[in-house]
C-alpha cells in the first residue's frame, strides 16, 4: 500500500481518479495548485485506488495524505 | 495656415519617433497576446508611444506630466521602495528559513551581475553605467531601476526594459542552460520535505535581516527596509489591512506610475543609440551567467553536504519570483514526475531578491 501526500501546501483543483480505478506508475491522480502553478501529483506505483482523502477545492497542507493506492 | 500646421505634431515627426511607435506597439502586443509581463509592458508601451508624439512636452523638465511622475517617483526614489514594500507583503521566506543553505545559492546566482559589470567596462562603459547594466543579471526590475536612476539615469529605459524582458523570458532562457549543466541523475535528486517554520521565526526574520544587511550595506537600506517592513506586515498577523494595502492597492498604483515613467524615458533621441543594443546583450549575458552560477554552485555544495541539493534549484537564485522557481519545478518534473522542487526552489528564489538588493547597495556605495 502506498500513500500519495501533498508535497507542499496548496489547493486541490482536480481529482482525476475514482476509488476502485486501476492506475499505472506516473499516472496523474491529483492536480494541486501552489504558488499559482498547477502541478500534477502522480501515482508512485501501479495499483488500485483504495481511498481518496480530498476533493476538488480543498486546501491541503504539506504531507497531508491525499490518495491511498493498494 | 503654415503657422497652424507647424503647431501640430505631425510635421515634427521623425523616423526615430516612428521606430519608437513600432516598439511601443510591439510591447503592447506582447503584453496583450503573449501575456508577457502585461502589468508593466502595457503602461511602458503606452508611455513610449505618448512620449514620442512631438510637441507634447510630456517629459519637459519642470513642466511635463510624465517628467513629474519620473522625477518625484523615480529620481526621488519613491516608487521602487514602495514596490518592495508590496513584494515583502507577498513573500514567504519560510522555504529559505527552513533550508538556510539556499541563501548561498541566492548569493551565488548574483555572479552574472559581476560578469556583466566587467564585460560592460571592457566594452567602454563608465563604471556607474557598468553597474546599472550588471544589475540586470539579478532579474529584478525595481532593483535595476533603483540602481540605474542612482548611477546612470540616461540608461534607464534600456536597463529597465532589458530586466523586465529577461524576467518574462525566464521560462525560455533558463531551461537549456539548466539541462546543459546537469546530468539526468542530478535532475532526479529528491530533496527532503522542508521542516515547518514557526510564526516566531517568520516574525524575527525581517527584523534580524534588515538590521544585519543595512548595517553591512547601508546603501541597500531604502529597498531592504521596505522589503522587510512589508514582510513584517504579512507575518506579524495584526496588520492585515496594511499588508493587503501594500500588496494590492498600493502595489498596483505604483506599478502604473513605474511603468509609464520608464516608458517615458524612451524617447527616440534617448533610446535609439548603439549602446542600448549593448545593454541588452550584456543583460542577457548577465542573466545566463547568473543562471549557470546558481546551478554550478549547487553542484559544488553537493561535494560537501551529505544531504544532496537538486542543482536545478540553483537557477532559481535569480530573483524573478516565482517564475524561476516554477522553471525549476517544470524542468525537474520532466526528469522525474514524482519530484516536486517548487518549494525547495523558493528558498534560493527569495534569497536571490535579497542578494540582488545587496549587490545593488554595494554598487551604489562604490560608484554612486
Amino acid at each position: 500500500m502506498s500513500e500519495v501526500t501533498a508535497p507542499m501546501a496548496g489547493k486541490v483543483i482536480d481529482v482525476k481518479v475514482n476509488v476502485g480505478d486501476t492506475v499505472s506508475e506516473d499516472d496523474e491522480l491529483i492536480i494541486l495548485e501552489a504558488m499559482k502553478m498547477e502541478m500534477p501529483l502522480v501515482a508512485p506505483t501501479s495499483g488500485t485506488v483504495k481511498e481518496i482523502k480530498c476533493k476538488k477545492g480543498d486546501s491541503v497542507g504539506a504531507d497531508d495524505v491525499l490518495v491511498v493506492i493498494e | 495656415m503654415l503657422d497652424m500646421v507647424m503647431t501640430t505634431g505631425v510635421v515634427h515627426l521623425t523616423v526615430g519617433n516612428l521606430i519608437m511607435w513600432l516598439i511601443a506597439f510591439f510591447f503592447i502586443y506582447l503584453a496583450i497576446t503573449k501575456n508577457y509581463e502585461p502589468l508593466l509592458l502595457v503602461p511602458i508601451g503606452f508611455g513610449i508611444l505618448i512620449v514620442n508624439l512631438p510637441l507634447t512636452y510630456l517629459m519637459q523638465e519642470g513642466e511635463g506630466l510624465l517628467w513629474k511622475f519620473y522625477h518625484y517617483g523615480l529620481e526621488w526614489e519613491v516608487i521602487p521602495p514602495l514596490i518592495f514594500l508590496g513584494l515583502g507583503a507577498l513573500t514567504d521566506f519560510g522555504p529559505m528559513i527552513a533550508n538556510p543553505k539556499t541563501l548561498i545559492l541566492g548569493a551565488g546566482a548574483q555572479f552574472g551581475v559581476y560578469v556583466a559589470f566587467f564585460g560592460a567596462l571592457i566594452l567602454g562603459f563608465k563604471i556607474p553605467e557598468a553597474c546599472s547594466i550588471g544589475i540586470i543579471g539579478g532579474a529584478d526590475g525595481p532593483t535595476t531601476i533603483f540602481t540605474t536612476v542612482h548611477l546612470a539615469p540616461h540608461l534607464l529605459g534600456a536597463t529597465a526594459v532589458a530586466a523586465y524582458s529577461y524576467m518574462s523570458l525566464v521560462p525560455i532562457i533558463q531551461p537549456p542552460i539548466m539541462r546543459l549543466l546537469t546530468t539526468e541523475k542530478e535532475r532526479k535528486i529528491k530533496m527532503r520535505q522542508l521542516r515547518p517554520v514557526s510564526k516566531k521565526e517568520k516574525i524575527l526574520f525581517p527584523l534580524v535581516t534588515v538590521m544585519v544587511i543595512c548595517l553591512i550595506v547601508p546603501a541597500s537600506a531604502p529597498l531592504m527596509a521596505m522589503f522587510m517592513l512589508g514582510n513584517l506586515f504579512k507575518e506579524c498577523g495584526v496588520v492585515k489591512r496594511l499588508s493587503d494595502a501594500a500588496s494590492n492597492e498600493l502595489m498596483n498604483i505604483v506599478t502604473i506610475l513605474l511603468g509609464i515613467s520608464v516608458g517615458a524615458t524612451m524617447s527616440a533621441e534617448h533610446f535609439l543609440k548603439p549602446e542600448v543594443i549593448l545593454v541588452f546583450i550584456m543583460g542577457l549575458i548577465a542573466f545566463a551567467f547568473s543562471t549557470a552560477a546558481g546551478i554550478l554552485l549547487a553542484k559544488f555544495m553537493n561535494l560537501f553536504f551529505k544531504e544532496k541539493i537538486n542543482p536545478l534549484i540553483g537557477s532559481a537564485g535569480v530573483s524573478a519570483v516565482p517564475m524561476a522557481a516554477r522553471v525549476s519545478q517544470v524542468v525537474g518534473s520532466k526528469a522525474d514526475p514524482k519530484n516536486y522542487l517548487l518549494m525547495h526552489a523558493m528558498g534560493p528564489n527569495v534569497a536571490g531578491v535579497i542578494g540582488t538588493v545587496v549587490a545593488a547597495g554595494v554598487f551604489i556605495a562604490l560608484a554612486g
